[in-house]
């Protein structure tokens, strides 16, 4: 039996990645991070920024999300998503840029909670790929 | 009759008209072959979007509560139609097909004693819309300055509609695109966003039995905004595949009839330099028998 799934991961402007060899996937979920297996429940979720983490055959990548959607069914996971980045490749600029503008945002003072946490999430997240 | 030289400069202006339609049929093409792939390279994310939302919707236990934007305000009074057209011109019946597509709308709404409201996306859409619905329009938008289409453009658009949706401006909210077919054929549409039309999402296939975290509603509330981007978007790229392929089709036209007129033109051209030569000759020769 093969331990592997599908995963799809889909920009609005096009197709970011497809493996078919993917063993888990680790996802910074709404509500905490998740693992996927082969074989997982089906479940529809969304992502809060974070690192997400994908292990295959040919290796380990990861990647910085920062909003989008996800679906698991039928041994494919699809990752709908508008910003994702590769985070060997991520531009240094656009970190400190994006850090930056985020805690602009965080001072503001008409936030609820929700978004609240969404924020200082990015920050978190934000910081520590920065000071890798 | 035209003279000589009347007649050459026409061939030439003909001429020079030609090589403009056809250098625009070129650029149309690469263009095109950009927009087709866009909007292909678009769709799955489309697709998957609405896969899940006709998931979601089926999984909702509490229809009475569902999200405004799911289920409606329950009225029907205001319309919001959203036009979406090019910005450049010169692309055959590609704006002149939604707008008349729209119009027939309008008239259908108002004469059932709805109010319209209008926001027109791009600079063409208002120019025609303006003179005879100017007191409908509530919002012009035009993405001159982006050069190509861009998720944050389709953002801005959603985000204007769900604000005003939150204010309760409008009840039903419906987008007017061209959707690309093939390169000869665009066929205008009218798509409804909100309150999302379940029939169109697809056939019922059966409950999957999904987990949700969190809970249905809380994604819904989230989701829906975002699909509202989604089908905007959609509908962006492949309004730009079919302004392009329109262009296209309409450039080649051109350029064949260009080439008619030159042919035209020239035949006559000739004629009548025959004519003259014809006319010298028979002055030549009864002036040297009057001798």
């Amino acid at each position: 039996m093969s331990e592997e799934f599908k995963l799809d991961i889909v920009n609005p402007e096009k197709s970011f990645l497809s493996k078919e060899d993917v063993t888990e996937v680790l996802i910074p979920a709404y509500e905490g991070d998740m693992g996927i297996l082969k074989d997982h429940i089906s479940i529809i979720s969304f992502l809060k920024p974070g690192i997400l983490k994908v292990f295959s055959k040919s290796g380990e990548d990861k990647y910085y999300v920062e909003d989008g959607i996800i679906e698991f069914k039928d041994n494919t996971l699809s990752i709908l998503t508008s910003s994702i980045f590769n985070l060997d490749k991520i531009d240094r600029r656009y970190v400190s840029q994006s850090l930056s503008d985020t805690e602009k945002l965080l001072s503001k003072e008409d936030l609820d909670d929700q978004r609240r946490f969404l924020i200082s999430q990015k920050i978190d997240v934000l910081k520590s790929i920065s000071s890798n | 009759m035209a003279s000589l030289d009347d007649l050459k400069k026409r061939i030439l202006s003909v001429k020079s008209t030609q090589k403009i339609t056809k250098a625009m049929k070129m650029v149309a093409a690469a263009k095109l072959k950009r927009a087709q792939e866009n909007a292909e390279k678009g769709r799955p994310y489309s697709e998957k979007m609405n896969n899940i939302i006709l998931n979601l919707s089926n999984g909702i236990s509490d229809k009475e509560n569902a999200p405004k934007l799911l289920a409606g305000t329950g009225n029907d009074k205001v319309h919001l139609c959203v036009v979406l057209t090019s910005d450049r011109g010169l692309c055959g019946g590609f704006n002149s097909n939604i707008i008349k597509k729209a119009k027939a709308y309008f008239s259908k709404i108002t004469s059932e004693g709805k109010n319209i409201k209008i926001i027109t996306v791009g600079s063409k859409g208002y120019d025609q819309l303006k003179r005879q619905y100017n007191d409908k329009i509530v919002n012009k938008i035009s993405f001159k300055e982006s050069k190509n289409i861009n998720f944050f453009d389709a953002e801005k658009v959603s985000k204007i509609i769900i604000e005003s949706f939150q204010k309760n401006e409008f009840d039903v909210c419906t987008i007017f695109y061209n959707k690309f077919k093939n390169v000869i054929t665009q066929i205008p549409q009218a798509q409804q966003i909100i309150p999302l039309k379940s029939s169109e999402t697809g056939n019922e296939n059966e409950k999957d039995n999904y987990e949700f975290e969190p809970e249905e509603d809380e994604i819904l509330g989230n989701l829906l905004p975002k699909n509202i981007s989604t089908q905007i978007f959609k509908a962006m790229l492949e309004n730009s595949a079919s302004e392009q392929g329109s262009r296209m089709s309409a450039m080649d036209n051109a350029t064949r009839n260009a080439g008619e007129m030159v042919d035209k033109l020239t035949i006559q051209y000739n004629r009548s330099r025959q004519a003259a030569i014809t006319k010298e000759l028979i002055e030549i020769i009864s002036g040297a028998e009057s001798l």
